[in-house]
């Protein structure tokens, strides 16, 4: 018992499952854009840095309460992705993707050459204001916000687009609004998960934003399963601990993650748990019992 | 005085320009047949400039020599990665490769700063005795006359395999389309092949010249110049090989003139800011052929 409280209380098992919590929420927001509505972003960290530079700004010169900071950073990156979304949206598939990769890249530079990020050297004295807690509880309200989301008639939409955009565009939906919508969201869980992650660090620098930060989440979504939140999950606890397991091998670690990267899509190459639906898992089990039961009670 | 800066740093800027254009190549003919963005292309490019360091410091060959050599390390090497990474995936999702083809880059950038023990730059011999020409008010060095003279002739090599030889026809129709090429007797897989090798020859050139122009090569240089070549094809009209060759050169223009400008903190952001203005306006890249929405 003393040993897992220990464990539980590790200054470093705590920072790591911290990392992993506000990364997931990074993920479930590019879920939401790549896994549902089918569209690709490979520049998802661009609105980490803009909800994390936005909600530690307003944190060391406004002084307002962390919550409200969190939101407006969210709110910012929400804004930003609407901006890029409204003209690249009309664009498809990879040509999406690369639209969005030069966002990144833009974002990043932009940040270097501003006063107020602090510049190349990094803006720091932001104050800590991320705990564990704090962090689970918005992954809680994150996970329970998509479920939601995507049970409703939006949501339904939102998957009609990435199965056949057409198809849906002649069943009434407006594709271009939706996609601009889902991304909208994306991007805002993305701006949330970046102020947690500024109020956790204390210090911000663009290079911690750059393109490979974007394919890592991408990573995440894609290794656990494109459009599934329980991947989402898996993916990001996977992928985001791999590094930390793989410390004993020291200067083989990138290595062998980008080994694995190549292993793991050609062995399943639609993610850990791509194709895997868990409500539906679930119903068979249960049936397989009722059935079993009733069977017995034929039996007698 | 304006316009002798102006045609200098034109001259500079078709140079830089023609570096992407070889690399662009690669990117543009690759995602032409299979539609994959290859993602291992800049380490590729890379290793190229690598095998060219180790060839003029080890052996102490002639530069020609080095290229052939950086060339001929390149070819197996990216055919040995469509074959691991790439085939197996090839009827998968569209994101299965792309996520591949990162492992397969960070595991090359890994490896070859683990080789060189540490990720510090290296510096890159004069392997040619650099006099200056000058041509009415612009000033060439040696270096660039090379990039120059071995650029065009390697692409007009490329535009006349891709034109006017067997396999070349092969490439263009299984671009057209993959299917019924395979149907009309093309061994897709060879002509697959083919385009690999082809576009890590360019690349390999390109590693060795560009080594040699900025004197310095680290593992993580097919980074930058990857993902700019990649907007230069793009720029182009992915999937046209003029248009490769015209994207590399106008980006390579448009961030020496950046840069002159007075725009040099922007210089990583100005290929991306193109490359967002054209797609746009024109979606698919200046040459690019529209794209035709089926049901």
């Amino acid at each position: 018992m003393e040993a897992f409280v220990n464990v539980l209380t590790n200054p470093y098992y705590v920072q790591v499952a911290t990392m992993m919590g506000i990364f997931l929420i990074a993920a479930l927001g590019l879920h939401l854009i790549t896994g549902v509505t089918g569209q690709f972003s490979f520049g998802h960290a661009a609105f980490l840095s803009i909800g994390a530079y936005s909600s530690a700004l307003m944190t060391i010169h406004l002084h307002t309460p962390f919550i409200l900071n969190m939101l407006a950073g969210g709110l910012m990156a929400a804004l930003w992705g609407v901006l890029l979304g409204f003209p690249s949206l009309r664009l498809t598939g990879d040509y999406l993707g690369i639209t969005t990769l030069g966002f990144g890249e833009i974002v990043r530079v932009v940040f270097i050459n501003m006063k107020i990020t602090g510049g190349a050297g990094g803006l720091g004295g932001i104050p800590r204001e991320t705990n564990i807690l704090i962090v689970y509880i918005v992954v809680a309200l994150t996970i329970w916000g998509l479920y939601r989301i995507q049970n409703s008639r939006f949501g339904r939409a939102l998957a009609a687009i990435r199965e056949d955009e057409i198809a849906a565009e002649s069943m009434g939906i407006n594709p271009l609004l939706y996609k601009i919508q889902g991304f909208a969201l994306g991007t805002f869980f993305a701006g949330i998960s970046g102020s947690l992650f500024a109020h956790m660090m204390q210090y911000l620098n663009p290079a911690d934003f750059g393109f490979a930060r974007s394919f890592e989440i991408l990573n995440y979504v894609v290794l656990g399963g494109l459009g599934s939140i329980p991947g989402a999950i898996l993916g990001t606890a996977v992928l985001s601990l791999a590094p930390e397991f793989l410390r004993f091998v020291q200067e083989y670690r990138m290595l062998i993650y980008g080994a694995l990267m190549v292993l793991m899509m050609i062995f399943r190459p639609h993610g850990l748990l791509g194709g895997v639906d868990f409500a539906r898992l679930y119903k068979k089990i249960k049936n397989k019992r009722k059935s079993v039961e009733s069977n017995n009670a034929e039996g007698i | 005085m304006f316009w002798q800066q102006f045609w200098q740093q034109l001259v500079n800027g078709v140079t830089l320009g023609s570096t992407y254009a070889l690399i662009a190549l690669g990117y543009t003919m690759v995602y032409g047949i299979i539609q994959l963005i290859n993602f291992a292309h800049g380490e590729v490019y890379m290793i190229g400039a690598f095998t060219g360091l180790i060839m003029v410091t080890v052996y102490k060959v002639n530069f020609m020599v080095a290229i052939l050599a950086a060339m001929l390390v390149c070819i197996p090497l990216a055919i040995l990665i469509e074959r691991v990474a790439y085939r197996p995936l090839r009827r998968s999702t569209r994101l299965a490769p792309l996520i591949s083809a990162l492992g397969v880059s960070i595991f090359l950038q890994t490896l070859i700063t683990l080789i060189k023990g540490g990720p510090n730059p290296l510096a890159f011999p004069q392997v040619i005795q650099d006099t200056v020409y000058v041509l009415g008010p612009v000033r060439f060095s040696t270096v660039q006359v090379l990039i120059l003279v071995m650029a065009s002739l390697l692409m007009v090599f490329l535009q006349f395999t891709v034109k006017y030889t067997r396999i070349g026809k092969a490439m263009r129709a299984t671009s057209e389309d993959y299917e019924t090429a395979s149907l009309m007797g093309i061994n897709v897989n060879r002509v697959v092949s083919f385009t690999f090798a082809v576009g890590a020859a360019l690349a390999g050139a390109g590693g060795v010249l560009v080594g040699m122009y900025f004197n310095s090569i680290h593992p993580f240089m097919g980074v930058s110049v990857g993902l700019k070549s990649f907007c230069a094809a793009v720029v182009g009209g992915i999937g046209s090989i003029p248009g490769a060759m015209l994207g590399g050169i106008f980006l390579g223009i448009a961030e020496v003139m950046g840069v002159a400008a007075g725009f040099d903190t922007y210089k990583e952001a100005i290929a991306f800011g193109f490359l967002i203005l054209v797609l746009l306006f024109k979606p698919t890249g200046l040459l690019g052929l529209p794209i035709q929405r089926k049901v």
